[in-house]
């Protein structure tokens, strides 16, 4: 693992090379076909295990939207047929009144302003609004997303949702060891949470907090004793 | 860009727990985040941090000729303006309702309250007088600022040491600090201010310090500056619920309680950065 800057050279060399976040292939306008990888920003360079995919991970606050990647979202306008929604990027985010599960011209989902909704990024374009969509385009069926009822969201940096996500990562199996939870991480930087009681739900706010490399970086015995103090 | 209020489920589940008396980063209803306070290598220059909250303060002082209105004081300028560093809700050059209240807030507690005896700051009457400027840079906005650069104002202005002076005639030498060991600002008094935030509905209880997000989803707030001799300095209320008398004596007794615990707090800190330091003339 290395640390690379903007602009600088990246030696990733494979037949089917892929490149993830942050890794920018940059041709040569001289005639030949050689190109080499550069990084767009600063970060930690990262490659799969057959050196095929190559990606650059770092922490921001900041959400830039890229296609595919799960966001929450809270609805801020009503538009037509469809929302505009608020998912921490540059732009409000548009999502399309059909693009639920089982929706139709006749039925269409009743959100609110104000309402949370899970939803993943269809389309991200630099020039362009990012859209949404709340169900599997090729099988129209919802597989988790769609609007978010009750619960909290919080906001926590970009790497946190990340390694939320990540299923080796101890603190959601840690905490719903203890208690019932539901869970739903947005790669943007926010995570909506829901126990059963107040406090619980608090609890795991303030242990997404603590955890945070942004905010502490406590290890998993830090968050045991924590929850310990906290009375769980 | 304003950033969008915030969604139902933050403010139905905030209402719930404050309900419970339960807040979200864990404190009881009228419990301060404890304020850290960090010295820079200058005199006056104080960093002031709530919670996530920042501010940073910044005591300069210049020689100028007095107006002509006021020939026996001093002058004191606050300069404070939100940057978008402090949370992407804050534009350069278009101030926010907020920062307004913020602006005019700290104007009152640190200026107007006659904190610094301005009568000390002149030199020779008429002729040349101290100006001491108060810069508030805002850091990061995790909730309640106002508290936090008040807090931060105050700690600068009982920080800060300007330089000897020495008149003879109407000749004016100043010593720098290499020459005379400089001296503290003579100050009257140290005013707190102590910010309280009000919900809808009777059975939730007001809460002290607020967050960010309690901050936004409050149905009013009420500002108390006062020192620790229990002097009432400013009082403000902006719109809001109506309150009944009981609630706001109530609320003051609870101020002065943490006025006093912040009065202690800060003489500690500035006395242990005191000890720190090596300003006395050899």
């Amino acid at each position: 693992m290395s640390i690379v800057l903007p602009g600088q050279h990246v030696d990733a060399q494979h037949v089917n090379l892929k490149l993830g976040p942050g890794l920018l292939q940059h041709t040569v306008n001289d005639g030949s076909t050689s190109s080499s990888i550069l990084a767009t920003r600063a970060g930690t360079l990262n490659h799969s295990k057959n050196r095929s995919k190559w990606w650059v991970e770092n922490n921001s606050r900041r959400y830039i939207p890229a296609a595919q990647e799960s966001v929450i979202g809270v609805i801020v306008q009503k538009a037509g047929e469809g929302f505009r929604v608020d998912i921490g990027s540059a732009q409000p985010a548009s999502l399309d009144g059909l693009a639920f599960e089982g929706a139709t011209k006749r039925n269409k989902p009743n959100l609110r302003i104000g309402n949370l909704v899970y939803a993943r990024v269809s389309l991200a374009h630099k020039d362009m609004e990012p859209e949404l969509e709340c169900f599997d385009a090729q099988t129209h069926k919802a597989e988790g997303f769609g609007e978010l009822k009750g619960g909290f969201m919080l906001r926590c940096s970009l790497a946190m949702s990340r390694q939320l996500l990540d299923s080796q990562h101890f603190l959601l199996p840690l905490l719903g060891a203890r208690f019932p939870l539901e869970a739903a991480v947005g790669v943007n930087g926010r995570v909506w949470v829901k126990a059963q009681e107040v406090r619980e739900t608090i609890a795991i706010v303030r242990c997404i907090e603590a955890v945070d490399p942004d905010g502490g970086g406590m290890d998993e015995a830090g968050v045991v004793d924590f929850l310990r103090t906290l009375g769980l | 860009m304003r950033p969008p209020s915030p969604s139902i489920p933050e403010k139905e589940f905030l209402f719930a727990a404050l309900k419970q008396s339960l807040r979200l980063d864990g404190r009881s209803s009228l419990e301060l985040r404890p304020p850290i306070l960090s010295f820079g290598p200058e005199l006056g220059w104080v960093e002031c941090a709530l919670g996530k909250t920042r501010v940073v303060a910044h005591v300069e002082a210049k020689m100028v000729k007095p107006p002509p209105e006021r020939p026996f004081e001093g002058m004191i300028t606050i300069h404070s303006e939100i940057s978008p560093m402090a949370s992407s809700e804050y534009e350069v050059g278009r101030p926010s309702e907020e920062e307004i209240t913020i602006t005019r807030m700290l104007d009152k507690v640190l200026r107007r309250s006659d904190a610094v005896d301005k009568e000390s700051l002149c030199v020779l009457a008429g002729q040349r007088v101290w100006h001491l400027r108060l810069t508030l840079h805002f850091l990061a906005d995790a909730g309640n600022m106002l508290d936090c650069a008040c807090l931060a104002g105050i700690v600068a202005l009982k920080h800060f040491r300007r330089p000897d002076v020495e008149v003879i005639g109407d000749e004016v030498t100043i010593h720098p600090a290499s020459e005379r060991a400089p001296i503290p600002l003579s100050l009257h008094h140290t005013p707190f201010c102590l910010t309280f935030a009000f919900f809808p509905g009777s059975e939730t209880a007001p809460v002290l310090d607020p967050s960010q997000l309690e901050q936004r989803l409050s149905v009013g707030l009420m500002s108390v500056a006062l020192n620790a001799q229990k002097e009432l300095c400013v009082v403000q209320k902006l719109g809001g619920v109506p309150l009944s008398m009981d609630e706001v004596l109530r609320i003051i007794d609870v101020a002065v309680v943490k006025a006093k615990e912040l009065d202690q707090l800060v003489e500690e800190q500035l006395k242990q950065d005191w000890l720190g330091r090596n300003v006395e003339l050899i």
